[in-house]
């Protein structure tokens, strides 16, 4: 019975304590909940608790536990607490009290008992007592009471004296002993039962202290605290209404008691966050809302820390604030974490910006250079049917037409000329800034190029300009570099300083300059230069206008050469072709360590009408003239310069422009080039220098003048001066090659082939001299100028064939063998008798249907038969058993590809045998060497022209073509215009 | 009255080819494939044009199984076919089909089975606009040299006539 009160009591006391936690207490907390006396208490009572930290001040406590609502509902859930367990034990002692009783009704029933036995052994001799006493008996049990009970052992003990007194014999003595006995064993029993009462009235008074039990509770509820506590980085304080400390608790206390309590933080501290921590307090205090709040303190007590203060009013009964409690809990390294978690996610999300940036910047540069590259593709694609345009013009004008007609056609023709160099200018352009743009490394004589160039341009001059060209003796004879490149460069700058100067000179200067030193800062090498340009030269170059006409009139500065130079020039070109095959191995010749580089810079001047200052910035903008006026007046699509620029910046220097308006301006641009060693060189120029006697002063000569013609005629037969009407025919074809950028990279091969079919065939001279003078006759009919025109005819063919310059040459044939060829194409029927005689054997390889039946009738009307073949392996198969005159190879084919089969067939050519194809799995028709091995290998054949037809012009494919060992590439679909073209330079007629 | 609808089917003719131009369907290519036309292969052009057709017709069929094949489409062989009818697109100067072609090609080197998709749905339609456009080029063109050539003999005009 004992131990269900203790559980019992215990269970209640779980409530009761339970309610000391603050109200929202969750479930969870009631794991902590002390009292667990058995288990729970030694384990507390093992931890030594210091109680140093607690600094009360006690006063205020009691004050806090009378005054505030908090205080009182605790002391109320005492008191409660209290009264439950007194209720309890007067519960416990009326238990106690109703056992008690029963006992002693038990007794007294014993007693009854003995007494009727008594009543009964007196009415045995009595007779008639016994109802009355039953009656007596049964009354005293219905007002049995407490008090009464006394009674009746004082009336027990009467009675017994009574029956005492009554008895008599020796019987009833003893039976008055046994009673005795009894008695006093109920009286004994009685007697126990008093001290138990006693006892337990002594418990209970033990028990009922309730000061004690509180202050036990409150012991344990202290302990719990402290355990829990001891080692939590917290201070637990409160502070009453003037802010003043009356109780803290700080585990690492580093202030003495006295020196907090009473004391406002203000008063203990200083420092940053001693005043915000104040103010917020009194904030709470204020507003009577708990609030929760970080503060970095900064004081010298303990350096810089971040505290989470959690901080609560304290109200009085009734409902001011009278203090609050405050809660600090110090979070320092995990502000820093965050804070570092905040920095590193910052950083974070700007490199992910950035990054997004960064792969935006990639994607546009991809596209633009995807746009630029395509472009350069398309430069076949949009090439290819202006060409169409021109070449049927020139077709057109070659019927029958009238002067009306005829003229209409020439501006068709101009126009769409015109077009191509644009178009031809863009491309360049979008080729140098895509990257597709190669520079060729070829040795070349810079005295010539400018000779040449000025040559060129005086040849069209229709101004009365002085052209001089002065080359100093430093600049070396030979030198490396892209020979094409600079050439246009040149020409794009002396063209438009042509362009832009009325009167006076132009000219161009060579010479050598020292490294720039700060050359790899291009941009500080550039400043001077723009500066220096005080006043400027309204220039936009519209060279490309100027360009084919350059070339072709050129020719007439040759006017009065020799014309029994033929041969030297044939065999120049067969050194040139040499070179060209050389240039490679040249080019890994050079970059050996002994070779130097000398920088040349190269200044073209004029006295033209200058550049306002405004203008240079833009000037080399693409699509910009230096004024909307100067682009009306002197046209052109301001994409020369810009080309100069990027050609010149391509090959590492530098473009710069100084210009005085009025007076003229200078174009400078400094390039480095590689010089060959002199024993290197001294071969190769002793072989050229060979045929090249005559031209051996002319080598060093370091300065040229071309003083203005004074040919009234030049410029008064053509307002429009526009000498290219003069030759129509050159005009479809001359652009492609001298313009085309896609070209020209790969071009020098294919130029030399052409030499090499003029050389071989000895009277080509003769052949242009029929042709042009064919052309001439009908110019004359059509023409008024007539007589002007047959003279710049002559002076084209005379020039045609004085070429002493080797460098040049190449270009130069170019031109020639284009001219010679429309002109071919223009006389076709009467070149078609000689051609039937000796047919050249060509083979096209081809594996798509309509490209082979396409090709095969445009040969048919052009007078030859093919034969055709379907793939490369049947290619080799053709060659093996025929000797073939030209092979038009397709690039893209299943078997075997194009390139594959040129290899095979060029190894066959320089080995003589097959060894290669038949490693490469090509079946071949014959045995191949059982045969006449000997024989065939003491012959090897001659190299067979293969020409790849391929669907794709950009340079890369050019490259692969040429690399497999093919000799040039007509691009696809075939059309006339290559296809003659190609045959006039590989079929020897 | 014939005389006159030769005129107007070479009028016709040229203006038919003039759209296809302006849209882009052919390009100059095709002129150079009619130069090639003379007496001695009169029918050259249609010729040529008929066997591309056939030829393409078998492309266009193979590209169509690769693509079904949705497993394991052969890029590469595609890359075949479709080099095979550039090839011979831009032989008669069928610019757009061959557009659509490079198009293709390049969505199938990137493995891109949709792009191809669309690409070959294009190529389709364009093939089938270019086959009925030409069709009908050679239909008018035919009528105009019958009606040339059936200029003189008096009977036949009659005949000839409805279709005019």
């Amino acid at each position: 019975m004992g131990c269900a009160i203790e559980t019992g009591d215990s269970e209640e006391m779980d409530i009761v304590l339970s309610s000391m936690w603050p109200e929202d207490m969750n479930e969870a907390g009631r794991q902590f909940n002390v009292e667990r006396p058995g288990v729970d208490k030694d384990m507390l009572e093992e931890v030594t608790i210091k109680r140093e930290p607690d600094i009360v001040d006690f006063n205020r406590l009691m004050e806090l536990a009378s005054y505030t609502d908090k205080g009182n509902w605790q002391l109320a859930n005492l008191v409660r607490n209290w009264e439950y367990k007194q209720e309890n034990a007067v519960r416990l002692l009326r238990e106690e009290l109703d056992t008690l009783s029963r006992q002693q009704r038990q007794v007294e029933l014993k007693k009854l008992e003995i007494l009727e036995e008594h009543r009964f052994e007196r009415d045995r001799y009595g007779g008639s007592k016994r109802p009355i006493s039953i009656l007596d008996e049964n009354l005293k049990y219905l007002y049995q009471d407490a008090p009464r009970r006394k009674r009746d052992t004082v009336f027990q003990d009467e009675k017994i004296s009574v029956d005492a007194e009554y008895d008599s014999g020796v019987y009833w003595k003893q039976h008055a002993m046994n009673l005795e006995k009894l008695l006093e064993a109920s009286l004994r029993r009685e007697q126990v039962l008093m001290g138990k009462l006693q006892e337990s009235i002594e418990k209970l008074e033990k028990q009922s202290t309730p000061v004690e039990e509180l202050s036990q509770v409150l012991i344990r509820a202290d302990n719990f605290l402290h355990f829990v506590l001891q080692n939590a980085p917290v201070v637990i304080g409160h502070q009453d209404k003037e802010l003043r400390y009356r109780f803290i608790f700080n585990h690492f206390p580093s202030l003495r008691e006295e020196d907090i309590i009473g004391k406002t933080d203000a008063e203990i501290f200083t420092g940053s966050g001693v005043k915000e921590s104040q103010d917020f307090k009194q904030e709470v205090l204020e507003k009577g809302l708990p609030a929760k709040r970080e503060i970095t303190f900064e004081t010298e007590l303990f350096g810089s820390k971040t505290f989470l203060i959690y901080v609560e009013p304290v109200f009085s009964k009734a409902g001011e604030t009278i203090g609050v409690n405050y809660m600090g809990m110090e979070v320092t390294d995990q502000v820093r974490k965050r804070e570092k978690m905040a920095k590193i996610r910052e950083e974070m999300a700007v490199q992910k910006a950035k990054e997004t940036e960064l792969n935006k910047t990639i994607h546009i540069t991809e596209e633009s250079m995807r746009a630029k590259e395509m472009l350069a593709t398309m430069s076949h694609e949009i090439r290819s049917p202006l060409s169409g345009v021109v070449s049927m013009a020139e077709i057109l004008s070659n019927t029958k037409l009238d002067k009306e007609q005829r003229q209409q056609v020439n501006v068709m023709m101009s126009s769409g000329d015109l077009v191509l160099r644009i178009i031809n200018d863009i491309l360049d352009l979008s080729k140098v800034e895509s990257g597709v743009m190669k520079l060729e490394a070829a040795k070349f004589r810079p005295r010539e190029v400018v000779k040449h160039v000025l040559q060129t341009a005086a040849a069209s001059l229709q101004k009365l300009l002085t052209l001089e060209g002065n080359v100093a003796d430093d600049v070396p004879v030979e030198v490396v570099g892209d020979v094409l490149r600079i050439r246009q460069i040149l020409t794009n700058l002396v063209s438009n300083a042509i362009k832009f100067t009325r009167e006076g000179k132009v000219g161009i200067k060579l010479y050598v300059v020292p490294e720039p030193r700060n050359f790899s800062k291009q941009k500080s090498w550039k400043a001077p230069a723009e500066q220096s340009s005080d006043s400027a030269n309204t220039r936009k170059n519209s060279s490309m206008s100027r360009n084919s006409g350059d070339q072709r009139g050129s020719h007439g500065c040759y006017e009065g050469e020799g014309v029994g130079d033929k041969n030297e020039l044939i065999n120049t070109l067969n050194d040139q072709e040499r070179d060209g095959t050389q240039t490679k191995e040249d080019k890994a010749r050079h970059s050996n360590p002994q070779e130097s580089v000398v920088w040349i810079r190269c200044d073209v001047y004029d006295t033209g009408i200058g550049i306002p200052e405004h203008a240079i910035p833009t000037l080399f903008k693409k699509y910009t003239q230096a004024g909307a006026d100067t682009a009306r007046k002197y046209g052109g699509t301001g994409l020369g310069l810009a080309i100069c620029k990027q050609l010149v910046e391509l090959m590492g220097g530098q473009l710069t422009v100084s210009s005085l308006e009025d007076k003229g301006s200078t174009f400078m641009f400094i390039l480095p080039y590689k010089v060959s060693p002199v024993s290197d060189s001294s071969d190769e120029l002793s072989d050229m220098d060979n045929q090249e006697v005559s031209d051996d002063e002319d080598l060093h000569a370091g300065s040229f003048l071309f003083e203005p013609r004074t040919l009234g005629s030049l410029l008064s037969s053509q307002s429009s001066g526009r000498i290219q009407k003069l030759s129509p025919i050159t005009y479809g074809v001359d652009p492609s090659q001298n313009f085309g950028g896609l070209l020209e990279d790969s071009s020098s091969p294919s130029s030399s082939i052409t030499c090499q079919e003029m050389s071989s065939e000895d009277d080509a001279y003769s052949t242009a001299m029929d042709t042009s003078s064919e052309v001439e006759v009908s110019l004359n009919q059509s023409l008024c100028s007539a007589s002007l025109d047959s003279a710049e005819k002559n002076e084209r063919t005379h020039c045609s064939s004085e070429m002493s310059e080797p460098s040049f040459t190449q270009e130069r044939c170019r031109t020639e063998a284009q001219t010679e060829g429309s002109s071919d194409c223009s006389s076709r029927k009467s070149n078609e008798a000689p051609k039937a005689e000796v047919k050249p054997k060509i083979l096209l390889v081809e594996d798509n249907k309509i490209n082979v039946i396409v090709a095969k009738s445009m040969m048919k009307q052009l007078g030859h038969n093919i034969d055709i073949v379907n793939n490369g392996a049947e290619a080799v198969r053709a060659v093996q058993c025929k000797d073939y005159d030209l092979i038009l190879m397709d690039v893209c084919m299943p078997v075997m590809d194009g390139l594959q089969a040129t290899r095979l067939i060029r190894s066959f050519e320089e080995t003589g045998s097959w060894d290669d194809a038949v490693k490469a799995g090509v079946e071949l028709q014959l045995p191949p060497q059982h045969s006449s091995p000997k024989l065939q290998q003491e012959i090897p054949r001659k190299r067979t022209p293969i020409i790849a037809m391929t669907a794709n012009a950009l340079s890369e494919s050019a490259d692969d073509c040429f690399a497999n060992g093919m000799d040039s590439f007509v691009s696809k679909p075939v059309n006339f215009q290559n296809l003659k073209q190609c045959l006039q330079q590989y079929i020897p007629e | 009255m014939l005389g006159l609808s030769v005129e107007q089917l070479r009028a016709d003719m040229n203006r038919l080819l003039a759209i296809l131009f302006h849209q882009g369907v052919l390009d100059e290519q095709f002129l150079q494939l009619q130069q090639l036309q003379d007496e001695s292969s009169p029918n050259f052009v249609s010729e040529v044009v008929t066997i591309y057709f056939h030829e393409s017709e078998k492309l266009l069929r193979n590209l169509r199984a690769l693509l079904v094949d949705k497993e394991l489409s052969d890029y590469k062989k595609m890359g075949i076919h479709l080099n095979q009818l550039m090839g011979s697109s831009s032989s008669i100067g069928a610019q757009r089909l061959r557009n659509v072609c490079a198009a293709f090609r390049a969505a199938s080197e990137l493995n891109n089975r949709p792009g191809c998709l669309r690409a070959l749905e294009l190529l389709e339609y364009e093939y089938c606009y270019l086959k009925n456009k030409l069709h009908e080029f050679f239909q008018i063109e035919q009528q105009r040299m019958l009606a040339a050539a059936v200029r003189y003999p008096a009977p036949q005009q009659h005949r000839n006539n409805p279709q005019g």
